[in-house]
């Protein structure tokens, strides 16, 4: 599905419905309900308050708000049906995915920290223990590496388990049975056994969680064969990514965003599943392609709004399939544009976007008029100052100013 | 048992040939252990093994041709020839693994056990009573997964046995330098399990025990961990010259020889006779010459099997900058695997 920018005139009307709603008392005082959709845009104005612990500075909050916007055509508009759509938030949207195919097929199961009892540490299986049972939605002592592999074990023996990582980075401790089993069994058992497993869990850079909890695994988990990942950025393709995970035959992760879980947005009533190998088209334009994905997909979509008043056209691109990539939407975009920017929030060193430069270069040189400009976390341990850890990630200034620099 | 130590002893043999390679771990002298567990399982009862695992999969009936081919490398073995000595697998059989690393196929067994009891509470097959059974060495024992599932498994009472080979040494390292308490079957309680050690030498000894465990696994009761004394008669694998042992260590295990003794007992106790025993040499002879001759005249996999098998669903490779599914391109088995 994608999302199309309704161009010049929407965003101007766009950033006037930003100031109207920069209110931070407002904003501070209701820290966990979203802001109401603008009435009688063409366009869904999506917002989010970040994570639910809040810095409760005015002027901070403001930053948030800023920090986080999307923006997204209505996607009821996209699909065919009649029905309205209801309006969620994107860890609900996870939680509608994975309840209805747990419903679908009752040999899809659960396993994590608190994923029972507690919900989920971002209420991403709220609900399910109760409707499903303690022992279809598992809450597992702290062992990582075993209940992954328990996970795995149950995978072969005929079960579709969802693992959850409360935090991506205590995977980390997973990371032998993720790479060895999960990835290998398929083809060290000469396909006689499938993996169907799901893991997913939050990373990347959250607010000052410090450097354990701050972590970005792609790039970690990129080299295993045999796994699929992919990173879901709206309740739409939240959603969607999950059905389509939990529906595959392969191991598939999932990475979700800690500062994403309270995006709102309006999404069809009807079943629908991502396509976990494709892209997904955010705005389309002629001349630069800004390939992203996650929480930087929000910084790159602000960054738009500033380069489409600067009179640039940009083509944002959500990767959304981290592995493998979806070369076609990409190499077409190229293709058009001929001026490639890569916006991520994975470090520098062998993240996804050292990777996608050399898929680029090798199947797609010939039509680029400059090298491909990478913007990517700095390689240091996220630092538990706010100032600080702002400068670890990308921001909009930066990739405007990248921009400008590719369109030279 | 003979069939697992004339197997492993041709194994040898093939080694020094040069039609197998790798690391290759035999298992002669702790062929009651298998016996004694997996001969008392059903087909969908599961095992997990370790590097360690001809034997298991031969007793857990995988045709010793197919087990042979695999250490060949051929497309006939049980893994396509891609999963190679330490990784034996057998869908068919139930048999999940062969793996490496140690201590990475008990959670994969838990996992097991874990799929038979939701087959029963949740599914609602009520008369699921799939067991699975976990063999792993003593050195595994130190190791943090062991743990971790000896808790889990205790904790949801699932229907799995931890039966450690303990043959005493990890390659080089003996158990009791490793160990801070060596009676590794005294762990279990800790856990809420039953710890049990027997004499893993005897394969009559081990059925006992092993009946006790899977039955009480069987009946819902929880998992058990069953610690049996064994030995290794040849080095690690082929590769280690077994230089740390002490010859007379060697000798006493050599003289509690498993096979021996079960002869013994079966001539002593007119269960069988000498010509007996002779006649199933004989046949396990010939079936070992077979499974050799069979894998001998396999073929080798050609290089489009390289690329089969990575996914479940090779749509996994990803989309190419043609807009198709890489995998649909016919000429995809014959390029190289990159996203």
């Amino acid at each position: 599905m994608a999302a199309i920018f309704q161009g010049v005139g929407a965003a101007a009307a766009l950033s006037s419905s930003l100031s109207n709603s920069f209110d931070s008392k407002k904003f501070v005082s209701s820290p966990c309900r979203p802001f109401s959709v603008r009435k009688g845009a063409s366009f869904a104005v999506v917002r989010s308050d970040g994570r639910v612990n809040l810095n409760p500075k005015g002027r901070r909050a403001q930053q948030l708000i800023s920090n986080a916007v999307a923006t997204k055509s209505d996607s009821a508009a996209a699909s065919s049906s009649s029905k309205p759509g209801h309006e969620l938030l994107l860890f609900e949207a996870l939680q509608e995915g994975l309840e209805e195919e747990m419903e679908r097929d009752i040999r899809v199961c659960v396993m994590g920290e608190d994923v029972g009892h507690y919900g989920g540490s971002y209420k991403v299986t709220k609900g399910l223990a109760k409707k499903f049972g303690d022992l279809r939605v598992l809450d597992t002592p702290i062992a990582e590496n075993s209940f992954t592999g328990m996970g795995i074990g149950a995978a072969m023996t005929g079960l579709r388990p969802v693992v959850e990582g409360m935090n991506m980075g205590f995977l980390l401790l997973a990371f032998n049975q993720i790479s060895n089993n999960c990835g290998m069994l398929h083809y060290t058992s000469g396909g006689q056994f499938t993996i169907p497993i799901v893991i997913r869990g939050p990373g990347g850079v959250g607010r000052q969680l410090g450097a354990e909890h701050s972590q970005r695994l792609e790039s970690y988990f990129q080299s295993i064969p045999g796994i699929q990942m992919v990173a879901c950025s709206t309740p739409y393709n939240a959603k969607g990514l999950m059905k389509a995970a939990i529906r595959s035959e392969n191991p598939v992760i999932l990475f979700e965003h800690v500062l994403l879980y309270n995006l709102k947005e309006r999404i069809p009533d009807e079943d629908y599943i991502c396509n976990l190998e494709e892209a997904e088209m955010v705005r389309p334009g002629e001349h630069v392609t800004i390939l992203t994905y996650s929480r930087m997909r929000y910084h790159v979509m602000q960054a738009a709004k500033t380069l489409v008043n600067k009179g640039y056209d940009p083509e944002v691109i959500d990767i959304r399939s981290l592995k493998p990539f979806d070369l076609y939407t990409i190499g077409n975009s190229v293709k058009k544009t001929h001026r490639v920017l890569i916006v991520e929030e994975c470090m520098r060193t062998g993240g996804i976007g050292a990777s996608l430069i050399a898929a680029i270069t090798e199947n797609f040189n010939d039509y680029l008029d400059a090298p491909i400009m990478c913007l990517s976390s700095q390689d240091v341990p996220t630092p538990y100052a706010g100032t600080l850890e702002e400068v670890t990630v990308v921001q909009p200034a930066q990739i405007v100013t990248a921009v400008e620099q590719l369109c030279q | 048992m003979i069939l697992g130590r004339a197997f492993e002893d041709m194994c040898a043999q093939m080694y020094y040939r040069g039609k197998m390679f790798g690391f290759v771990h035999l298992y002669n002298g702790q062929e009651a252990v298998s016996t004694g567990f997996i001969k008392l399982l059903k087909q969908q009862d599961s095992v997990v093994s370790t590097y360690r695992d001809h034997v298991h999969a031969l007793s857990k009936g995988v045709p010793a041709r197919a087990v042979m081919s695999e250490l060949f490398g051929k497309t006939t073995g049980c893994c396509r020839g891609q999963g190679g000595s330490m990784h034996m697998f057998s869908r068919e059989h139930n048999l999940l693994g062969g793996f490496a690393f140690i201590g990475e196929g008990i959670p994969v067994a838990t996992g097991a056990a874990f799929t038979s009891k939701y087959k029963r509470e949740v599914l609602k097959e009520a008369d699921c009573d799939h067991v699975t059974l976990a063999f792993f060495g003593d050195g595994t024992c130190n190791n943090g997964q062991f743990f971790e599932c000896l808790n889990m498994a205790a904790l949801w009472k699932l229907p799995i046995v931890f039966v450690v080979e303990n043959n005493l040494w990890a390659i080089g390292m003996s158990h009791l330098r490793a160990t801070s308490d060596p009676q590794i079957y005294k762990k279990g309680p800790a856990f809420g399990m039953p710890g049990i050690h027997v004499d893993g030498m005897d394969v009559l000894k081990v059925r006992e025990v092993a009946k006790d465990a899977i039955g009480r696994a069987r009946r819902g009761e929880g998992p058990t961990l069953v610690e049996c004394e064994t030995y290794r008669f040849r080095g690690h694998s082929l590769a280690d010259p077994d230089e740390l042992r002490d010859p007379a260590e060697k000798a006493h295990y050599a003289a509690r020889d498993p096979i021996t003794a079960l002869k013994k007992y079966l001539i002593e106790n007119s269960l069988a006779s000498e010509a007996d025993l002779k006649a199933i040499d004989k046949k396990i002879d010939e079936v070992v010459e077979d499974a050799v001759e069979f894998a001998d005249e396999s073929p080798v996999p050609s290089q489009s099997q390289l690329l089969e098998n990575v996914f479940a669903d090779p749509k996994g490779f990803g989309i190419g900058p043609d807009g198709r599914y890489r995998c649909e391109d016919p000429k995809f088995t014959e390029g190289t695997a990159h996203v």
